[in-house]
């Protein structure tokens, strides 16, 4: 199958995936809403009445309190890990790279918890993310400067770095546990396992308006992260601005990561999983692959939501725990493969 | 467009690499750069093309020295093929090819891209590997790949560094034959080279590198002699010429 058709699958699996996603998403639940009510509910708000809207003042608060932001933010967050991933990948030069792999993420978990332990408010409710935001950008200027060599991050290097990253966080956050009070540590234990429970309107649009202009920074600059596949040098050589590119792509990651880990915590392994799938079906471009795996990441966190909120009948189950469940195998076969591919683990 | 380098010195931790190099390269010419391993050619290289930055010493380009000359417009006036040639993610043939035109987006010239592009990959004999992935290919393919990308740039000046470095004997006469027939064309073409019989076949002038200074300049017929090859290389050696071109062969 040629590439043109193959895009042409992938935006209507992607599409179908969304749209099911969502709807079920909104249907599914301890209070049991027809797929008409949320469609005639939805309608309403936009102005056209049907006989499909709901009575009811629980469903309609239901939804437009719970579902629809529980929904919304699942969308936003994943196609900023998702997006942050394959940003990342291009500007390490190793599709190996994802912000839960190499620390960013706990990154941001730390400086958000030490926000909260802390009981910083100073900049109101936006305290948090700016922490998370701050948290995320040291972690991964970090590892920038550690793992790179030669305008390349060899995977072990990569790797080594994340751990000793994750590892120093981790001892951040268990020194923040400890000395916490009990609503705190609450708090963290959050962070760490990642959820989208409780998740409000107001911290929605934060996160959506963040995905959104870090999605179409990343698409700008698409023509450029192919060029960087050529190695640093040559990217050069055609013109690119490599250091500006860089650094703008780090901040980049970091606030598209420190937004999503602000406030639904660590989902990892999304912005690894999305965009190598993607590349798979599709090739390595970066436009239509910053473009998809946007779309692609919103379908799977949604879809996992679903799933972390309806596989145990009455229990929540971190989102964190299960895209890790899926991820952590996916990464191992990865790394089986390139080392198979390369002959080692370079 | 003609590049000049005066009093061009080059240092790596203090020490001299490049020293008192002064030399142009004229359009419509093949100059060849030869030299024993660590003598300075990759790194005079270098200088030409704007990567390096001299110690003391300019480069200009026409009048203009090459460091006030922004990343996008330099692309345009010269393109290099380094000795590295790696692509991270599995891009097809075609499209690490028309990486080379990028230079050239938004501007009067990018409607040539289709074509530049296929010119360039027929020049280097790589048209029917346009559908493969580059990750995939042999290392000569990907050598192969990498000069069209180059040549997709379409720039006035050229450089290539060691283009002919794991090709066989046809392809390594193939690429040398391409850069001639850019000179022809115009275009200064400057190439790294460490074949003494091949550069001559084909170079209008030969700079021997030796030290880090520039031993000799000229046509390959006087830079080539026996004593100096000898002395520069530390072997001795046989030269002969064939159709007014030296051909060196080691004493065996």
């Amino acid at each position: 199958m040629s590439r043109g058709r193959r895009a042409v699958v992938l935006s209507v699996s992607l599409a179908v995936l969304l749209v099911g996603g969502v709807t079920a998403s909104a249907v599914v639940g301890q209070l049991a809403i027809s797929p008409a009510e949320v469609v005639g509910s939805v309608l309403r708000a936009a102005g056209i009445r049907t006989a499909w809207a709901p009575d009811d003042s629980v469903i309609e608060s239901t939804l437009w309190l719970i579902r629809f932001p529980r929904i919304a933010m699942g969308l936003a967050v994943g196609a900023a890990l998702a997006v942050a991933g394959a940003v990342m990948q291009a500007i390490f030069g190793n599709p190996l790279a994802e912000p839960g792999v190499v620390g960013v993420s706990s990154g941001s978990a730390l400086g958000a918890s030490v926000a909260i332990v802390l009981g910083l408010t100073a900049l109101g409710s936006g305290t948090i993310a700016v922490f998370a935001f701050a948290g995320g950008l040291l972690a991964t200027l970090l590892v920038y400067a550690v793992s790179r060599a030669n305008g390349r991050t060899e995977v072990v290097t990569l790797l080594l770095t994340g751990i000793a990253v994750n590892a120093f966080a981790g001892a951040g956050l268990a020194f923040l546990l400890f000395v916490a009070d009990s609503g705190s540590r609450e708090q963290i234990v959050f962070w760490q396992l990642g959820s989208l429970n409780g998740s409000r309107w107001q911290e929605v649009v934060i996160v959506a308006v963040v995905a959104a202009v870090g999605a179409v920074v990343a698409v700008i600059l698409g023509r450029r992260y192919d060029l960087l596949a050529l190695g640093e040098r040559n990217a050069r050589h055609l013109g690119v601005n490599v250091e500006a590119l860089r650094i703008g792509s780090i901040v980049l990651v970091a606030l598209l990561t420190g937004a999503a880990v602000a406030f639904v915590g660590i989902i990892a392994f999304v912005g690894l999983v999305v965009p190598h799938a993607v590349r798979m079906a599709i090739g390595p471009a970066h436009r239509p692959l910053v473009i998809a795996s946007a779309f692609g990441g919103a379908a799977l966190i949604v879809l996992a939501d679903l799933l972390a909120r309806s596989v145990v009948v009455g229990a929540d189950l971190p989102i964190g725990l299960l895209t890790s469940l899926i991820g952590g195998p996916f990464f191992f076969f990865l790394l089986f493969r390139q080392r198979k591919r390369s002959g080692g683990w370079a | 467009m003609n590049i000049d380098a005066r009093d061009v010195r080059v240092e790596l931790g203090g020490v001299a690499v490049l020293d008192d190099i002064t030399l142009t390269v004229r359009a419509g010419e093949l100059l060849v750069l030869v030299g024993p391993n660590g003598a300075g050619k990759s790194t005079l290289l270098g200088v030409l093309s704007g990567e390096i930055e001299p110690r003391y010493g300019e480069v200009l380009y026409g009048q203009r020295p090459v460091g006030g000359i922004r990343h996008a417009e330099l692309a345009r006036l010269r393109s290099v093929l380094t000795q590295e040639n790696t692509v991270t993610f599995p891009f097809l043939v075609s499209e690490v090819v028309a990486m080379g035109r990028s230079p050239w987006a938004r501007t009067e010239a990018g409607r040539r891209d289709i074509s530049a592009v296929a010119a360039a990959m027929e020049v280097t004999d790589i048209a029917y590997l346009a559908t493969r992935r580059y990750t995939q290919l042999s290392g000569g393919e990907k050598a192969r790949v990498s000069l069209a990308r180059v040549l997709a740039q379409e720039t006035p000046v050229i450089f290539l560094d060691e283009p002919t470095a794991s090709l066989d004997l046809r392809h390594q006469e193939d690429v040398m034959r391409v850069g001639r027939r850019m000179a022809d064309e115009g275009r200064a073409v400057v190439v790294v080279l460490h074949d003494l019989s091949l550069a001559s076949a084909y170079a209008d002038r030969l700079a021997l590198i030796s030290d880090g200074r520039l031993e000799a300049l000229g046509a390959p017929v006087d830079v080539l002699t026996e004593e100096r090859v000898e002395r520069v290389y530390g072997l001795s050696v046989e030269l002969h010429v064939v159709a007014g071109r030296p051909v060196v062969v080691p004493r065996r």
